[in-house]
């Protein structure tokens, strides 16, 4: 039998009528189309047990209230907690977007030791053990040759437990350099320090802006995350219900200005100058509440000096130097407009001015900052319902004294190395300069907790350069950040989500709250909560110095700090003060005179314009901008939100720079163009926006981009506004008081 | 010429080939054939491919549904509850377990495994689930057992009196459990005799329409395909 073609193409036929009579070719089709919906490499969130942890998020000052969701150990979402005192259920876009900091392919998984070169990247993996053995060794060697003092510690913390067990640590190692992340609220309590006389530490400023009606804003980001930013957005819808008017003095219409009831657009600097010419008004008009004035306050008619002389007061100074004419040409501003502002401001029922420009990073100039506290004071709105509070700090029960040490004790009574007078008003910005002099002494060691310096401070380049010089930098980040990568070891902190500590104080609240941070997660990884860490480095330092941090571990030693506020806050998530003792109408001040010091012997508010850097080969102002799509301090913007930034701030990889268009035409730029931005200070590639909202001559660029360390999800998306600013030193604070630098632009 | 004369040849001596072949037998072949092709390619697809396409996997523990149901007091539920938020716990965690299975308790060889390799370890048992439906369908337990009052046999059949877990098959492609698909070939093609016999998209609109139960999504009381698929 011979099978031939036509055989074959039967038994083909066969074939093929028999499997089309067979499931074969429908059960496929049905599966290959099932298999269509269920594609396995889309993420579908593990079944498991839905849990929701109440918690706070730390990743700005604003300490809102967070609910997490979790299925099984996986986190899946983070919502505003309701009911929390502060945000009331709502959350911002950073908030929101936690998860990805948690889950971060950068996470420092175990403690690190560098390898290579500094900044190269190597690293090898350590133990717990020899990473706090390595620090302690390093330091104890420190201490044995007298050079106690030449360590320092940067926290970028708020005053929580964890910062102050870390400044104990180094006060009982003999090391006065005790460094916080300065900002607004520093200038504010030094304000109201030298106006309301209270201590720096035992006080904070309360802001009721919920009982405002009135806002006179000197370029606060109101809406662009100043204070506490959920807070704020709330306050502002409350507002538009309660018909408060928001005035914005601002030199560009950033959202807060095109969401105010009136922008007003300074010379940018002057903000000082159009604050005292509003007091020149409320003066001259008499429209200043007298009442507050002549009972409560001194400095406003005179001054005795220290010889007994009686000299100018506020009033006076104001009078003869700020007159509306003189101020118009100080801000830009007509003479009528300051007048019927001024006016304005004095006629409504519960006015408030405001300081801190944009998310209020930066701590700006003290006359500024007295000036427009000195205008809260002409209104009387000092401790007053919809007014200014300086509200005394929760207080912490006591921690045991710390063991005297003849060492610690020569070491603490060092000059600090800012040249600060006490750690409360810190001044980071002043670490650079002292390092690379060597002045008055080299720094041998620098620890770095929460902090990123390295890409926060301006001029990253000397602060580079201070790395440099500095032998031993330890980082406890618990991410590859930029001051992580130039350390020469990492103790890798948890993340925030993974750790038990408090939250005191949200940044631009009415009253002091304190939240507790649970440990809503397992740590993922090798990582150690940086409490225990110090207290371990601190057994591993021996002497008084672990006698002096002899808490078990740090639960045991927040337990203790947190004392009978520990119940409520275990079950509520926060705490507040029971017995809120509001200094409503509270007029005792604790200043020399007793009264609110509009001027004294050692300060009258003024207006001494900060010298920004750069000479006339630089025509533009460069002034930084803020963004509520864009975290600008220590925490990086997650993923999540890079993607919703505007393409008039970041395009593909590329930043724009904000400018009004007349100024462009002048330069012949047009929309899109690649220009070179140069500053005193740095140089960067951006793209050209045009922009009618910002000032002729003024260029803007947001804070919060240009990261170069982290990962590729984070890192090289375009420019650190910092590498091209140059700080300026305030007078009177010794903080960086610069709003802007010089500029110029040239097509690249 | 001499072309022409050479193509004439060769057609006539094929001609004579072809008409020297039997016809009948030639057919008889072909028709053979026909069959044979119609019969493996029915064999194939009918017995081998449905075993092909399932891959065969041992639960990692033989559980004996009948031996915990005689102790628990509170039938399925006792280990297969709903949670305080409705959501259903499906396969109990070692948390449910080791009240009873922190040691050994009796002589079977499959609790000591469960005992050793995972109470002693604190690892999770990957059970493998039958029943479970794909991640693009919403399914609520609490809405069928507790609003529409039905019972777990319905749709899980008689697992809980079994002795032993059977082996769980799963599609290679699409990645169901057989269970869902349908246990036989017959039960695929939608002839079922059990509730439980399949469960895809038709089962439930079959019951649904059956017993006039709800038709939409019980918030907005529409119908559509985003009522139960994500
Ligand atoms: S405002 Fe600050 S604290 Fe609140 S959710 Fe956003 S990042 Fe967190």
């Amino acid at each position: 039998m011979k099978i031939d073609r036509r055989s074959f193409l039967s038994l083909g036929i066969g074939a093929a009528a028999g499997t089309a009579l067979s499931p074969l070719p429908w059960k496929l089709m049905d599966d290959v189309s099932i298999w269509t919906q269920n594609w396995p490499w889309t993420p579908v969130p593990a079944a498991g047990e839905s849990t929701y942890v109440n918690s706070v998020c730390t990743l700005c000052p604003g300490s809102c209230g967070i609910t997490v969701r979790k299925v099984d150990d996986r986190g899946v979402k983070i919502e505003g907690m309701k009911g929390h005192p502060v945000n009331q259920g709502g959350i911002c876009m950073l908030g929101l977007a936690g998860l990805q900091l948690l889950y971060a392919p950068d996470r420092i998984k175990t403690p690190l030791k560098r390898s290579g070169k500094r900044g190269d990247g190597n690293w090898i993996s350590i133990t717990w053990d020899q990473a706090i053995s390595e620090v302690a060794g390093k330091l104890k060697e420190l201490r044995a040759n007298g050079q106690a003092h030449t360590v320092a510690g940067i926290t970028g913390s708020g005053p929580n437990t964890v910062s102050r067990l870390f400044k104990r640590l180094l006060t009982a190692f003999g090391s006065p350099n005790f460094f916080t992340t300065p900002s607004m609220d520093s200038s504010y309590r030094l304000a109201l320090q030298m106006m309301n006389g209270a201590p720096p530490d035992a006080i904070t400023p309360g802001f009721d802006l919920e009982n405002a009606d009135f806002i006179l804003s000197f370029g606060s980001g109101l809406l662009d995350g100043w204070g506490s930013p959920v807070h704020m957005f709330r306050t502002n819808t409350a507002w538009r219900k309660t018909q408060a008017r928001v005035i914005q003095i601002e030199p560009r219409l950033s959202r807060t200005a095109a969401k105010a009831d009136r922008w007003i657009a300074i010379t940018p600097g002057s903000e000082a100058a159009l604050a005292l010419g509003i007091a020149h008004v409320l003066i001259s008009e008499s429209l200043y509440r007298k009442e507050f004035v002549d009972n409560y306050t001194s400095g406003f008619e005179g001054v005795v000096n220290a010889t007994g002389e009686l000299q100018k007061g506020f009033k006076q100074h104001v009078l003869e130097k700020f007159s509306p004419k003189t101020v118009s040409e100080l801000t830009g501003l007509d003479p009528a407009a300051i007048i019927l502002l001024a006016r304005e401001f004095a006629k409504a029922k519960a006015p408030i001015a405001l300081f801190g420009k944009g998310q209020g990073k930066q701590p700006g100039s003290m006359d500024e900052a007295l000036s427009i506290h000195a205008l809260n004071a002409l209104v009387g709105v000092i401790n007053q319902k919809g007014g200014i509070y300086a509200l005394p700090a929760p207080d912490y029960p006591g921690w045991p004294a710390i063991p005297p040490d003849p060492i610690a004790d020569s070491g603490v009574k060092q000059p600090r190395i800012d040249g600060a007078s006490s750690d409360a008003f810190s001044r980071l910005n002043q670490l650079p300069s002292a390092v690379l002099s060597g002045k008055p002494y080299p720094l041998n060691a620098l620890l770095v907790m929460e902090a990123n310096p390295l890409y926060t401070m301006p001029d990253s380049k000397s602060v580079q350069e201070a790395f440099d010089k500095i032998p031993f930098v330890v980082s406890f980040s618990s991410f590859m950040d930029e001051t992580a990568r130039n350390a020469d070891l990492i103790l890798p902190n948890h993340v925030y989500l993974e750790r038990h500590e408090d939250a005191p104080l949200p940044e631009g609240f009415s009253r002091p709250v304190i939240s507790l941070s649970k440990a809503v997660f397992k740590p993922l990884y090798k990582t150690q909560h940086v409490g225990d860490t110090l207290i371990l480095l601190a057994k591993g330092l021996g002497s008084s110095i672990a006698e002096a941090l002899s808490w078990k571990d740090f639960d045991t030693c927040l337990k203790q700090a947190m004392g009978d506020k520990m119940d409520t806050l275990q079950k509520t998530g926060y705490w507040t003060d029971p017995n809120a003792v509001f200094p409503d109408g509270k007029m005792t001040f604790a200043t020399p005179s007793g009264k609110f010091e509009f001027a004294s012997s050692a300060f009258c508010p003024g207006f001494t314009p900060v010298k920004i850097e750069g000479d006339a080969t630089y025509p533009l102002v460069l002034i930084p901008c803020d963004t509520m799509r864009l975290a600008s301090g220590d925490t990086a913007n997650p993923p999540f939100d890079t993607k919703i930034v505007e393409e008039t701030i970041l395009l593909h990889q590329a930043s724009l720079i904000e400018i009004n268009p007349k100024t462009a035409l002048s330069q012949g730029l047009s929309e899109n163009d690649r220009v070179l931005l140069q500053t005193p200070r740095g140089q960067a590639n951006v793209l050209v926006h045009l922009e009618e909202g910002i000032m002729p001559g003024v260029i803007a660029l947001p804070r919060g981009l240009g990261h170069t360390a982290y990962d590729d999800y984070i890192a090289g998306k375009g420019v650190n506004l910092n590498r091209l600013m140059g700080p300026v030193a305030d007078p009177l604070s010794g903080l960086d008081a610069a709003w802007g630098i010089k500029a110029k632009l040239s097509k690249a | 010429m001499s072309n022409s004369d050479d193509k004439t040849q060769a057609v006539s001596e094929k001609t004579v080939e072809t008409s020297d072949r039997p016809g009948g037998s030639s057919k008889g072949i072909i028709v053979l054939c026909f069959f044979i092709g119609l019969a493996a390619s029915l064999a194939f697809g009918w017995g081998v491919f449905p075993k092909l396409l399932y891959s065969r996997k041992q639960q990692p523990i033989d559980f004996n549904h009948s031996l915990h149901a005689g102790v628990v007091s509170n039938g399925c539920e006792s280990c297969h509850f709903l949670r305080d938020d409705g959501a259903y716990s499906g396969a109990p965690k070692l948390a449910q377990c080791i009240d009873c299975h922190q040691d050994v308790q009796g002589n079977s060889p499959e609790e000591a495994k469960f005992v050793d390799q995972y109470v002693k370890k604190g690892i999770e048992v990957p059970w493998l689930v039958y029943a479970r439906q794909p991640a693009c369908v919403f399914f609520s337990h609490a809405a069928h057992i507790k609003a529409a009052k039905m019972d777990c046999v319905t749709c899980h059949g008689k697992i809980g009196e079994s002795e032993h877990l059977k082996v769980y098959e799963q599609n290679r492609i699409s990645g169901y459990s057989r269970d869902i698909e349908g246990a036989s070939l017959i039960n695929m093609l939608g002839f079922k005799k059990h509730t439980w016999d399949r469960m895809k998209m038709d089962d439930c609109s079959e019951c649904h329409q059956k017993q006039k139960a709800v038709m939409g999504s019980v918030q907005t009381q529409k119908e559509g395909c985003f009522v139960c698929h994500k």
